[in-house]
């Protein structure tokens, strides 16, 4: 069983000059590559880093207890707060809640636990995903073309429904992921015990995947918080105290902008302050809503 | 109080799957009836019929009869009605995560609405004792998740859940192939105390757990049923050949 | 005993076959039997769900026909030309959406340009060569950058960086680049570099978030595959990872582009707001967005405020075509693993 290769290639010799550049030039590139990612990860944190200091900077230095509890000095006039702004806010994004979040939880719910598979639900996540994408001024001038030119006045609930629709594939999307994690044999324990599919759905299903459904509508929640541009022909912005849905609402981003591109530097300071609470707020709900969910869960759930 | 069941010309598919066929048998009242066979053969597949659970999987169909007492379960009744009445434990234990060790085994109740505090505090205790895990849990029933316990103790929790509903059949499908040795014997206790008041279906791969709890035994092969007899019969004088073949360990 | 086509027979293994019972049924039981099947409410329950999922097509379609009703009268005036023209004159009424269209492709590709080698670089850094106990904490601050709302961006520009490109970066880009015809005339610190430098910030999270998800999706046996021809760590990189997730990186890149393009806010407040076609980037531009946001609420007369819906349905049809094509190309990738854009 002697066999005898026709051909015998010479052994690779790694000490010939060609091999040794090779490496050598293989190497140089790897340090490279390894120097360039690090530079762009920095490069990026920089200016976050940047943004978020100087925001505090400015923001706190500007803080004063008259923020929260004045509504906007005319011009001229110093001091003044935005807490008409804060409450306009407050009010918007609780009726975009109110009327986004069961939308948005309930076609989570058909995607995960009805259409699975189905066309039609590939078609809901994929439009979803789509609208998800859609710039949110449109979002402004369609809610301005429905609600605003049927009322004939700018209007919180114009601002509410925006938002509203803003926040529906988000929190569709999260639920729909939150509740694929839940196991099916816990949906089988229920089904066998006799309990119907719906009741199955809401307290199996979507209680075991609660924590991550609350967050997800946290973010949306967030994402929709910070949201200038549908509510500047839908909610309009006013300058003094308003609490009637369907008249024009201040709110904090709003007003934000309004004294950002103002000339006094009066309203710049408040503008800095504005920004820096809409972000602690935004942080803040996002951190406790998402400790009150994990605290909700029994101890030793999986 | 258990009843009997009737199984007539039973056909059951996946997709184009023919996975059971023509099944024709009595499981007797009040006794244990264990299902073995090599994987695969249909044996879950039926004990998933007697309860229309096979039907929640969209591409699952079957066409028969069955008859749980004088009740047609595909005619006379929804899929819900027929899980109330019949207890469903699994292969693995699926507790539910949320909830405690009480809300677990009172759920078949509190999610079909019942409300008597009372009653409910009655059954959740005599159905953990049935089960014989009141002891080891009595002290942090409302406290603690029934996804803290160990896989034993959840699944003795899971035939407590399906006790608690009192129902007339308790299907089993290998309801000790996920467990240690010692949780496999106290279950196989339990089949044993309760076998006198439920009409028990248990689905085994463990020929030697069909002969430890159950009179009657039904050898499963290729989505038919190749025997039913007393369990006694099929492990010592089978009439099949291939049912000797599968107990004396030639295939399977 | 060979005979594999037994005829069905029923056995019947126990003589008590009929049970008689004789027990009252538990409180427990007779509870359960008198439930009903539950069948209305399960039937109801699953028609409100579908109802709601479907409602996503409805705000779909609702957008997409409200936008067209409500641009009739422009469409018709000016038809097609309208994206061809650059007049843009309220008073005598004549508009075309040239201008806008340039200033807005020609901030989200310079956004693109300097955003996406960055992304890369991160996202290649965070999967393959950070340090197990930075990963965590960098991928939450390039996700905080995401939590910042676009007002907040616009201020910072503002006030930092629009001083910042007036008296540091401008002039250096002259020096350096001025011949280029890319950087010349008066810089005012606003104009489209400096709308293009705050976009290219915005969407720099979202590119790193979703290729890091995209490159983690790669197999490690694809990593050790060329690891192990003794390929060195860049070539693992780039044969075992990049290669494998291209077309998912590219959705992704586009998600950012689509993002880019409907960006209002922090554009609106840098770019200068001046309709007009300029190679140079230290000119003021206007784009899509910024004009709805600038001119919509005091447009007066019919046809202006037809012109500004038209063109926000042009934003709508473009921005839902690059995002669906980019969903295409991240599923084809990650296969319906969670797309975790916010």
């Amino acid at each position: 069983m002697s066999y005898q290769p026709i051909h015998q290639p010479p052994p690779m010799d790694f000490r010939s000059k060609s091999m040794r550049l090779n490496t050598l030039r293989r190497s140089v590139m790897n340090h490279l590559i390894t120097a360039l990612s690090i530079l762009a990860t920095l490069l990026v944190i920089a200016p976050l880093v940047a943004i978020l200091a100087y925001l505090i900077y400015k923001g706190a230095s500007s803080l004063n207890l008259a923020f929260f509890t004045h509504i906007p000095a005319p011009v001229g006039e110093p001091g003044g707060g935005m807490a008409n702004s804060i409450v306009g806010s407050g009010i918007i994004l609780g009726l975009s809640s109110l009327m986004g979040v069961p939308i948005g939880i309930a076609a989570g719910v058909y995607l995960a636990e009805f259409g699975r598979g189905t066309l039609l639900a590939n078609a809901v996540r994929f439009t979803a995903d789509v609208l998800n994408g859609v710039p949110s001024i449109v979002m402004g001038i369609a809610i301005y073309s429905l609600v605003v030119m049927q009322q004939k006045h700018f209007s919180a609930l114009a601002g509410g429904v925006a938002l509203a629709i803003m926040m529906v594939p988000t929190i569709t999307r999260t639920t729909e992921e939150m509740l694929a994690t839940v196991p099916h044999a816990i949906r089988e324990a229920a089904l066998g015990l006799g309990v119907p599919k719906w009741r199955t759905a809401i307290s199996v299903s979507l209680r075991t995947a609660s924590p991550g459904i609350i967050t997800g509508c946290m973010l949306a929640f967030a994402r929709v918080a910070g949201e200038t541009a549908p509510l500047l022909f839908t909610a309009f912005g006013n300058q003094f105290w308003s609490f009637k849905l369907n008249e024009p609402i201040a709110a904090l981003p709003l007003q934000i902008f309004v004294y950002a591109i103002s000339p006094y530097d009066e309203w710049h300071r408040l503008a800095w302050a504005g920004a820096l609470v809409l972000i602690v707020l935004i942080m803040v709900s996002v951190t406790l809503v998402r400790i009150v969910a994990n605290r909700g869960v029994l101890k030793g759930a999986s | 109080m258990g009843v009997g069941i009737q199984v007539e010309n039973l056909n059951a598919w996946y997709g184009s799957t023919h996975t059971l066929q023509d099944i024709n048998l009595h499981i007797p009242a009040n006794h244990a009836t264990a299902l073995i066979g090599p994987s695969g053969c249909g044996k879950s597949t039926f004990v998933r019929c007697l309860n229309r659970m096979h039907e929640t999987n969209p591409i699952a169909r079957a066409t028969g009869v069955i008859k749980m007492g004088d009740l047609d379960i595909y005619k006379d009744a929804s899929p819900v009605e027929i899980r109330r009445r019949v207890g469903m434990v699994f292969q693995r234990p699926n507790p539910f995560p949320t909830m405690s060790i009480y809300d677990n085994v009172a759920s078949g109740l509190k999610l079909n609405g019942f409300r008597n505090r009372r009653i409910l505090d009655e059954t959740v205790e005599r159905s953990l004792k049935q089960a014989a895990l009141w002891e080891e849990v009595k002290d942090d029933l409302k406290k603690k998740s029934g996804a803290s316990l160990s896989g034993g103790q959840q699944q003795r929790m899971c035939i407590a859940r399906a006790l608690a509903v009192d129902p007339e059949v308790l299907l089993m499908d290998e309801p000790a192939s996920a467990l240690d040795p010692v949780s496999t014997s106290k279950i196989e206790d339990l089949i044993f105390q309760l076998k006198s008041q439920y009409t028990i279906v248990i689905v085994t791969h463990n020929m030697q757990q069909a002969a430890r709890v159950a009179e009657n035994t039904g050898f499963f092969l290729n989505g038919k049923m190749v025997e039913f007899d007393s369990t006694h019969k099929i492990f010592t004088n089978p009439s099949d050949k291939r049912t000797e073949d599968y107990i004396t360990g030639r295939f399977g | 005993m060979q005979t594999s086509n037994l005829a069905p027979a029923v056995f019947v293994a126990d003589p008590h076959a009929v049970q008689i019972r004789t027990v009252e049924p538990s409180p427990v039981r007779a509870f359960l039997n008198a439930r009903g099947s539950g069948k209305l409410a399960d039937g109801s329950f699953a028609a409100v769900m579908m109802l709601c999922a479907c409602s996503i097509f409805a705000i779909v379609l609702f957008i997409f026909s409200i936008l067209i009703l409500r641009s009739k009268l422009s469409l018709v005036a000016f038809g097609w030309k309208f994206f061809t023209r650059q007049a843009w004159d309220p008073v005598s009424g004549d508009f075309g959406a040239l201008p806008f269209i340039y200033g807005t492709l020609a901030t989200s590709f310079l956004a693109l340009l300097i955003a996406v080698p960055l992304a890369l670089g991160v996202a290649v850094f965070l999967t393959e060569l950070c340090p197990k106990p930075l990963r965590g904490p960098i991928s939450f601050l390039t996700e905080l950058l995401a939590a910042i709302p676009s007002v907040v961006y616009g201020l910072w520009a503002v006030f930092v960086l629009v001083p910042l490109m007036r008296d540091v970066l401008g002039p250096f880009l002259y020096k350096t680049l001025g011949w280029t015809g890319f950087f010349e005339g008066t810089n005012f610190g606003v104009g489209m570099l400096t709308a293009g430098i705050i976009l290219a910030i915005m969407i720099l999270p979202i590119i790193s978030s979703l290729t890091r998800d995209i490159m983690t999706a790669v197999p490690n046996s694809q990593r050790e595959g060329v690891l192990a021809l003794g390929a060195t760590r860049w070539e693992m990189i780039r044969i075992g990872v990049l290669r494998n997730s291209r077309i998912g990186i590219v959705g992704a890149i586009m998600l950012g582009l689509g993002r880019a393009l409907g960006e209002t806010m922090a554009v609106t407040m840098v770019i200068g707001n001046h309709p007009e076609i300029n190679k140079s980037l230290f000119a003021p531009g206007y784009t899509l967005a910024s004009v709805i946001a600038n001119e919509f609420s005091e447009a007066t007369g019919d046809l202006y405020l037809s012109a500004l819906i038209e063109i926000g349905l042009a934003l709508f049809l473009v921005t839902i075509v690059v995002n669906a094509i980019a969903r295409l190309m991240v599923w084809a990738v990650t296969r319906g693993a969670p797309a975790r854009v916010a």
